[in-house]
């Protein structure tokens, strides 16, 4: 399927050049080109891959280092120091990836050149975009980027962690902190009820007459059993949870007043924590493979966009079915998606992948619960295999949970260890 | 190091027949299980591990003969002749 005349004019209307341009041989130097666009999970695990399989690999990513979320929650309870978030690129330098230190501002999918921000335009045999989430300052009154400064949303990990961390750190013991959560599609399913659950344990050790509300968009969540017993147990009187029949979807904020607004009440609160609805990065838009749900359809097979040939999507910017939008599934479609493009440059069929995805959250530093899933393509669509998955289980002991929490741990070492290291 | 070492593992797997291929769903193990173990670390290291154990983990797990927390929800996601597909390129990894 092909983009819509009209989308293909807010390419840069560059589609006279490229007419021109059509004929020129794609591998100019005889070179095989594949540019990564986002150097996260996703993009850094692609690029390091397709490197490994004898491609020349370009990743474009504007940070020097990458702030990684999962375990960012840690950060923001006070358990975890910021630097242990952050990742660089030296590794995948050294197997002999071209680092281009810019964002992507343009594409041509004619020409299949891609222009980046210094200006710079790099040519594509195939194009990997891994740009994550934009958050969608337009999508809740009240609430843009200026709004952020002082209501902050800490979803894309960096200085907005340590905003909300300072924040808590200088409410006083009897404050309430609020936490916004959006309605799905959102990136991290189950992160801001791990969030909340490590903001309540920062509560009871160090402000133990505080409360935490959660005013949610949707009635019902990822492990949503598992963490109210968690809560229960852990977290008595503590936290509360309105979900959106009861009235907890959030219409309207004020920065200045440190209000949020549902439908039905305003909430004054010391700490506000807005996580607002998302889309994919930026550049998918550009790229015309975003559709109007703001999120990129896929091939499940390749990760190929459904809206433009040769550009492929991974991570949380892609819809990719029945997998949440995570650092594991980013990691795993990354691998599937750099063996589909080795394979489709060497004019092979592309093989048939199975993907899992394990997500783990702490509802304390040594409570932990899990979710996983197994992946394979069905009519078009990556559709859980029946039987498979599914999260832990209820009333464990206390051992299986202190597992679990070390498990995470583990993983979170391994992962960015396989990525960054 | 390792890595280089993967690299050319792979380079060399590139022109060859299907058994060299990474087997379907094989890739994400790696995600959680570490190439090696440091001491004390909780998750098994697969590489190096005969086949034949982890096919027979696998099965274990799957009908709930292994205390697992998250392996069991795993290994139902796969047949015998997937698991058994993994397990070999698995074991070959280093």
């Amino acid at each position: 399927m092909r983009a819509a005349p009209s989308r293909r004019n807010l390419l840069g209307g560059a589609l006279a050049a490229s007419a021109a341009l059509m004929t020129r041989p794609s591998h100019a130097q005889g070179l095989t080109r594949v540019i990564v666009i986002g150097g996260g999970f996703a993009g850094a695990t692609c690029a390091r891959d397709l490197q490994r399989s004898g491609l020349a690999v370009t990743l474009a990513e504007p940070n020097p280092l990458y702030t990684a979320c999962p375990f960012s929650n840690e950060v923001i309870a006070g358990l975890r120091p910021f630097e242990a978030q952050r990742f660089g690129y030296d590794a995948l330098r050294a197997e002999g990836v071209t680092l281009a230190p810019h964002s992507a501002t343009g594409l041509d999918p004619q020409a299949r050149r891609v222009t980046l921000s210094d200006g710079s335009i790099l040519d594509y045999d195939r194009l990997v975009l891994a740009p994550g989430i934009d958050l969608r300052f337009d999508a809740l009154p009240g609430y843009g980027e200026e709004a952020a400064k002082t209501l902050p949303h800490a979803w894309k990990a960096g200085e907005q962690t340590l905003l909300l961390r300072r924040q808590l750190e200088a409410m006083e013991d009897g404050g309430t902190v609020v936490i916004v959560a959006p309605a799905n599609p959102f990136r991290c399913p189950p992160g801001p009820y791990e969030r909340a659950s490590l903001i309540a344990h920062y509560l009871k050790t160090h402000k133990p007459r505080s409360k935490l509300l959660i005013l949610d968009a949707k009635d019902t969540f990822s492990k949503q059993s598992l963490f109210q017993a968690a809560w229960k147990e852990l977290y008595p009187g503590v936290i509360e949870w309105v979900g959106l029949s009861a009235g907890g979807r959030v219409v309207r904020v004020d920065a200045g007043e440190k209000t949020v607004e549902t439908e039905f009440g305003r909430h004054q609160a010391e700490v506000i924590n807005v996580i607002p609805p998302q889309r994919a990065g930026q550049i998918a838009v550009v790229a015309g493979v975003a559709d109007r749900s703001g999120w990129c359809p896929i091939d499940p097979v390749t990760f190929e966009a459904k809206l433009q040939p040769n550009v492929h999507v991974i991570g949380d910017a892609c819809i990719a079915g029945g997998m949440p939008k995570s650092a594991f599934s980013a990691n795993a479609q990354a691998k599937v998606c750099a063996a589909a493009v080795a394979s489709l440059l060497r004019g092979e069929p592309p093989p048939g992948p199975r993907l899992i995805n394990t997500c783990y959250s702490l509802v304390a530093p040594d409570y932990g619960i899990s979710v996983a899933g197994v992946y394979r393509p069905v009519n078009g669509v990556l559709a859980d295999v029946e039987g498979a998955g599914g999260v832990s289980q209820a009333n464990a002991p206390p051992e299986f949970r202190a597992l679990e929490a070390a498990y995470a741990e583990a993983w979170f070492q391994t992962i960015t260890a396989e990525v960054f290291g | 190091m390792r890595s280089v070492v993967v690299a050319i593992m792979l380079l060399a797997a590139m022109p060859a027949a299907a058994q060299s291929v990474t087997p379907t769903g094989a890739a994400a193990c790696s995600g959680c299980h570490p190439r090696s173990a440091a001491a004390g670390a909780p998750i098994t290291p697969l590489a190096s591990r005969p086949a034949q154990e982890i096919v027979e983990a696998m099965q274990a797990f799957r009908i709930g003969a292994r205390p697992a927390t998250v392996m069991d929800r795993i290994a139902k996601g796969f047949t015998d002749e997937e698991t058994r597909a993994i397990a070999a390129w698995v074991s070959q990894q280093r």
